[in-house]
């Protein structure tokens, strides 16, 4: 293993050429565009066998992955908030056609107005797509997960592709110390794709044909089981990566949870910033953990309830709004995961959007002000930080 | 064909070629191609256009559509050179 000092685009690129993925297919788009352009450069020197197809949009890049996937090959995209949402039609057809594949989903601000800047509306409108979602904290998470994500999502008892939130510039952009794991390692973890079913002349089969309303229900049953199901293998292969490298990733990661009264929710890398600010209120005693949330989807439920036991009052940290609806959609999920249940009070903190810099003393400003909202009721939620 | 959600294969995905067969469209048809066979000269139009290749060419060397499967969309009569295909409402 070997430490070194990269951009977090670079280290997914790295984890690509390591992955020996054979397709790419991307469309340039900030703040993704340093991870396709090193892997255009990766595969351009030779280091890397594989088929680089430089797409006229995203919409383009999934369905190449998509059909790629199809014919048994390992395929990677990567995209950000606006190319997301061009691609949005192909994200639900390459889960429900249950192919393998990896995308880094670079978080970006949907328009308008134009923002290049990271949030979770991207993340949030992708939320029902089937996909396996995972969020990370740093570089080296998004490296580790695109090994793990390809291990997942070729499974046989899987076959689900597997999406890795990673927040625009603050991840992307930012040079970080990461363990590169030797090849030696990645290849005995990560064997070669063996698809179950695979488009062959030799052999046909139909791929995302069309189904009569008497066995649509069936076949999104299934999908909706499949994704559940993905939850035992996702633990069992972050355990196995675990052993392998002493990086042990769980669904939902606590901090000072054992006695905390309060806590932060958080997804994705305002979870590092939330940690200092934790321990900062530690030292004034305040009981205060942190929860990151790490998978997304299959949702933890079990594991999150277990986590948040005595908890009383939850700061969710949402990264992005639903107009006209109950606040953040990490909050309103949460809720449901104690619906009727003996859980925390939440409190919905709206944070962040469009990149606005949050800071440990924030954190520790929505902790002043949480009992005060509290007693507005479970219902409300705040845009943190917006000018009145 | 009527599966429940554990019998259905990941992706729905079908392994058995030319399993389109089993999903009868005829019932889909307000109209039905009748041919006239005084104005028909077998040229076999009508068989190259058909969209669902549900006309097949009887003994006599005539053009007929299989009604299991014709959606009755006319583009059969509408390109008949001789003007020999009727749409007529099914009742």
């Amino acid at each position: 293993m070997k430490r070194v000092a990269l951009e977090g685009s670079v280290a997914v690129a790295e984890a690509v050429k390591q992955a020996n993925v054979d397709v790419i297919a991307a469309y340039p788009i900030t703040p993704q565009t340093h991870i396709v352009e090193k892997l255009s450069e990766i595969v351009a020197s030779g280091e890397l066998d594989a088929e680089f197809v430089p797409v006229e949009s995203e919409h383009s890049a999934l369905s190449v992955c998509i059909g790629a996937s199809a014919c048994g090959a390992r395929a990677f995209t990567a995209t950000s908030g606006p190319g997301l949402a061009l691609m949005t039609e192909m994200v639900f057809i390459a889960s429900s056609m249950r192919l393998p594949m990896v995308m880094v989903l670079c978080n970006r601000t949907l328009s308008a107005p134009l923002s290049i800047w990271n949030d979770h509306s991207d993340a949030m409108l992708v939320r029902d797509s089937g996909w396996i979602q995972v969020f990370v904290n740093n570089a080296q998470e998004a490296y580790d997960h695109v090994f793990l994500g390809y291990r997942i999502s070729e499974d046989h008892k899987v076959l689900i592709p597997y999406m890795i939130h990673m927040d625009g510039f603050f991840l992307t952009h930012a040079i970080e110390p990461v363990e590169l794991v030797d090849q030696e390692v990645v290849d005995k973890f990560l064997p070669p794709y063996q698809p179950l079913y695979r488009l062959d002349p030799s052999n046909p089969i139909t791929m995302g044909a069309f189904v009569m309303p008497d066995q649509y229900a069936e076949v999104k049953k299934a999908q909706d089981e499949a994704l559940k199901a993905s939850y035992q293998v996702i633990v069992e292969v972050w355990e196995k990566w675990g052993e392998l490298t002493g990086r042990l990733y769980r669904p939902v990661e606590g901090f000072y949870l054992e006695d905390a009264e309060y806590a932060f929710l958080s997804l994705g890398s305002y979870g590092e910033v939330a940690q200092e600010a934790v321990e900062f209120l530690r030292e004034k005693g305040k009981k205060v953990g942190l929860l990151k949330l790490r998978l997304w989807r299959p949702f933890p439920f079990e594991e999150l309830r277990k986590a948040l036991k005595g908890v009383k009052t939850l700061m969710v940290i949402d990264r992005a709004i639903c107009p006209g609806g109950p606040g953040g959609q990490v909050a309103l999920e949460v809720r449901s995961a104690f619906y009727k249940m003996d859980g925390p009070r939440v409190v919905d903190f709206i944070v962040g959007i469009s990149g606005r810099d949050t800071t440990p003393e924030d954190y520790v400003k929505m902790f002043e002000m949480a009992p005060e909202l509290l007693e507005k009721g479970p219902e409300d939620y705040i845009i943190y930080g917006v000018k009145e | 064909m009527k599966l429940s959600w554990r019998e259905i294969k990941p992706g729905a995905v079908i392994t058995e070629p030319g399993s389109s067969r089993n999903l009868r469209t005829g019932d889909w048809r307000n109209e039905r191609p009748v041919v006239d066979k005084e104005k028909c000269n077998k040229c076999g139009m009508c068989y190259l256009f058909c969209p669902e290749g549900a006309i097949y060419e009887t003994e006599e060397g005539y053009f007929e559509s299989d009604l299991y499967y014709c959606k009755g969309c006319g583009l059969c009569a509408h390109e008949c050179p001789q003007g020999a295909i009727k749409m007529v409402l099914e009742v």
